[in-house]
């Protein structure tokens, strides 16, 4: 039987999807809280990756592989990352042949220095990538929209999944128009495609605030796995505004901006001190944890510097002019003649949906991609692996939906869904409180124990939909518990060692309906070329 | 600092608008309309000025740095982004927020700018070949990428009805990447519209330049639009 795609999520993942299967001729409904222009992709700033070796550095797939696997701390799935590393110089390809302006000289893109990379791997536009690759995007996908086959839905909230009665298979979605207050069935495989958690940690994060997280904490209550939640990673130069954190790109440090802290009043440049090859271009996590560690050492005041002072005047034009911009307006500060104080904040989900390398979930018919998927950067994501994994893994999510066999006359579980509009997020300021100091840089036993103490007291007050939060700020504190090791971006002062015979897996959680289920699953093996 | 915002209400598009007054306070240096806007939802029980108890306000947003274009709203009297504009830097009294005027009001601050996405598709607004950019055209794609489709320019735009046929600069800007990455003979569709939808109307008076969020140089990219849908073609 033939029926519509449903995609949850119109970002770079949910437009790369809508696309690959409109070219196939399927017919798919696009459904987004917000119009594409809103997506949390518009606001990626530093690049994307691909092997393009354009440099003259002698890259190639096989290295962008290594230094991903080894960035993800060897969590990633290698198969999966195998087939992200070897596409991505097709993906840049195809961007470029949309019309995007990647920065070039003459007629090749120019690549950039990227944090836990080797080689100039990552092409931009300057520090606009996301909002200029989505333009590219979106202008493409408007082509299918005018033939029928991408029908946009671009105020609707996704209210659940439809289930077979066992419920091992999905039927299709519950969408609810925000516009009208009203809520329609769609059948069909579904592809969620709706971004990080970002309520979880509302104002912590550097991400957009209408990335609720409520598409996975959703179809966690209704039974989907859920993978690796404990791995949240903190970008290292971060500064915090009304309401939010704004980030401060990789691509400062990747165009030559220096960490310091002052030591007994003079510059300390700890990372190029500690790390003499890559520097300030350390993977995240470490950069982040030795920030915390470095300003609280003796003779330092805890705070870092960002300097990018030395920096000449060709790059503040041509590869940082919107960074600076954004400094002097949101920090009032000018980044060209002082060094900015910045500290790690909360920037991306390395966990979520678990999906197999065809990016399939758990359950039949239901896929999933981009940033609300547990997909290829394992226990700390490279910068500019995210966008590349989000429009390569709506390819292969695209793909597999084509693909599926969908039965008639399943018999649908019955089990009526709430609806409440939120404007008011009082319960995951509540839930925040508790779980943000619990899940920082640094964690121990007691403090996530107690945290979990904490959360299991809350709730009698409120709604569904605020259990359903809750119980997936549960199952981050139970994930990160149950890695008794420090790997990636989560660190464990009881236990500060890797140890890969007991945990270089994958956590899985899942909620029976009463309770939630940890277990630690073998990596898939990886195949021979 | 203590701040008055005086809001325009609505519960739905078919009910009749009012005006609720609320009380904001806060030390926080760069605070923004979205911030008290955020802040006055975030209240466990939401009261305006005189005490009264009332419903949550509805608005949008998503970035929160002038990125996405959800806040567009009109703030004493102009269209901006909620999340751009400081409460410090209003001189007002009151500081009067009100939603776009020349869209459907949804509720409160939400309007439908859907007519944004439809006009594109009228306009035919995507590439027919394979149009990889180059380092000359480069900075005028970059430009044009910018829009955020948040509509303040149609706010302000003296020629720019929804039911009209003049799309204004939310439709010059995206029209331009294409009109710039596309081979002469591609886009000749394109420049047809072009000059239906965007050169007939406009009045050149270019206020739409100030109000524009995002400081696009619409100057630069209608020049360069109009000199390649329209003037190149009596040469
Ligand atoms: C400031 C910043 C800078 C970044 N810079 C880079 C970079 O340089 N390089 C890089 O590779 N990555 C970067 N990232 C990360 C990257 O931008 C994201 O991970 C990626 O864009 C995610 O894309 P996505 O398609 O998965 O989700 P998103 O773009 O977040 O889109 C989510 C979609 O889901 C919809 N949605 C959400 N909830 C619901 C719901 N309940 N109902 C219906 N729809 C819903 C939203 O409306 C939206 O359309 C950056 C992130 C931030 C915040
Ligand atoms: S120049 Fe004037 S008429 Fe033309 S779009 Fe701008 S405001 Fe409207
Ligand atoms: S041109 Fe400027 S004001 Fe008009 S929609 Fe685009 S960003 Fe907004
Ligand atoms: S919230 Fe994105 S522009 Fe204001």
């Amino acid at each position: 039987m033939m029926t519509d795609l449903i995609i949850i999520g119109a970002g770079l993942a949910g437009l790369s999807a809508a696309i690959t299967a409109a070219k196939q001729g399927r017919v798919c409904r696009l459904i987004s809280l917000q119009p594409s222009e809103r997506a949390q992709s518009v606001m990626a700033e530093g690049g994307i990756n691909g092997a393009l070796n354009t440099m003259g550095e002698d890259d190639s797939p096989a290295e962008h592989f290594a230094d991903t696997m080894r960035g993800g701390v060897f969590l990633a799935d290698p198969n999966a990352v195998k087939n992200l590393t070897d596409h991505a110089p097709d993906v840049l390809r195809m961007l470029w042949g949309l019309g995007v302006p990647f920065n070039m000289r003459g007629d090749t893109p120019v690549l950039r220095n990227f944090g836990g990379q080797k080689k100039k791997r990552t092409a931009y536009a300057k520090s606009s990538t996301g909002k200029i690759l989505m333009n590219a995007l979106i202008d493409e996908a408007r082509k299918y929209e005018t033939r029928g086959l991408i029908r946009r839905y671009a105020h609707h909230e996704f209210v659940a999944l439809l289930l077979s009665a066992d419920g091992a298979q999905c039927l299709g979605a519950k969408i609810y128009d925000r516009y009208t207050a009203t809520t329609a069935k769609l059948y069909g495989a579904v592809i969620l495609c709706s971004g990080g958690m970002n309520s979880l940690f509302p104002g912590l994060t550097t991400g957009s605030a209408a990335n609720t997280g409520d598409v996975t904490a959703t179809v966690f209550a209704q039974g989907v796995r859920l993978a690796n939640l404990e791995f949240i990673q903190y970008h290292p130069t971060t500064v915090a505004i009304p309401g939010k954190r704004c980030l401060l790109s990789e691509a400062a440090r990747g165009e030559g901006g220096r960490l310091f802290t002052l030591r007994n009043g003079e510059k300390w440049f700890f990372m190029e001190e500690k790390y003499p090859e890559l520097g300030n271009l350390m993977p995240r996590d470490v950069v982040s944890r030795e920030m915390v560690l470095c300003a609280n050492a003796a003779g330092c005041d805890g705070k870092v510097y960002l300097d990018m002072t030395a920096l000449d005047e060709t790059v503040w034009q041509q590869k940082l002019s919107d960074l600076r911009e954004e400094c002097m307006r949101l920090l009032a500060k000018d980044p060209k003649t002082a060094p900015i104080e910045v500290s790690p904040g909360i920037h991306y989900f390395m966990g979520g949906i678990d999906v197999d390398e065809n990016h399939r979930t758990s359950v039949k018919n239901l896929f999933a991609a981009g940033e609300c998927a547990c997909q290829y950067h394992g226990a700390n994501r490279l910068g500019g692996n995210s966008m590349l994994g989000a429009i390569f893994g709506g390819q292969v999510a695209a793909a597999s939906a084509c693909a599926a066999q969908l039965q008639e006359n399943i018999p649908e579980q019955e089990r009526e869904t709430r609806y409440t509009s939120r404007f008011c997020r009082m319960a995951d300021r509540r839930i925040t409180e508790i779980l943000d100091p619990a899940l920082g840089i640094f964690r121990t036993a007691e403090q996530m124990q107690a945290a979990l103490a904490q959360l299991n007291a809350l709730g009698d007050d409120f709604s569904e939909a605020d259990r359903w939060h809750l119980l997936l700020a549960k199952a981050f504190l139970l994930c990160a518990l149950n890695r008794k090791e420090s790997r990636g971006a989560h660190t464990r002062r009881d236990y500060p060692d890797r140890d890969d015979v007991s945990y270089q897996k994958t956590t899985v959680a899942r909620f029976d309906g009463e309770n939630i289920q940890i277990s630690l699953w073998e990596l898939p093996e990886r195949r021979a070329d | 600092m203590q701040y008055v915002l005086k809001i325009r209400r609505r519960t739905s598009s078919a009910a009749k608008p009012y005006w609720q007054r609320f009380v904001y306070e806060t030390d926080l240096a760069g605070a923004t309309v979205a911030t008290a806007l955020s802040a006055l939802n975030d209240r466990n029980l939401l009261t305006d000025i005189d005490g009264s108890s009332c419903t949550r306000i509805a608005w949008d947003c998503g970035c929160l740095q002038k990125k996405c274009g959800a806040c567009a709203m009109v703030i004493c009297g102009s269209p901006a982004l909620a999340c751009n504009v400081r409460l410090a830097e209003l001189k007002a009294k009151e500081i009067t927020v009100e939603p776009l005027r020349k869209f459907p009001v949804v509720a409160d601050l939400i309007v439908d700018r859907s007519i944004l996405r439809e006009n594109l598709q009228t306009i035919r607004a995507w590439l027919t070949a394979d149009a990889p950019a180059s380092e000359q055209k480069n900075d005028v794609l970059y430009e044009a990428s910018r829009c955020l489709q948040c509509g303040c320019c149609l706010e302000i735009c003296p020629n720019f009805s929804t039911e009209g046929k003049f799309f204004g600069m939310a439709a010059m800007a995206p029209t331009t990447r294409l009109l710039t990455a596309l081979p002469k003979a591609e886009a000749k569709m394109l420049r047809e519209q072009y000059r239906r939808h965007v050169y007939a109307g406009c009045g050149k008076s270019l206020a739409c330049r100030n109000v524009c969020p995002a400081g696009i140089d619409i100057e630069k990219l209608l020049v360069n639009s109009n000199a390649l849908a329209i003037w190149k073609k009596y040469r």
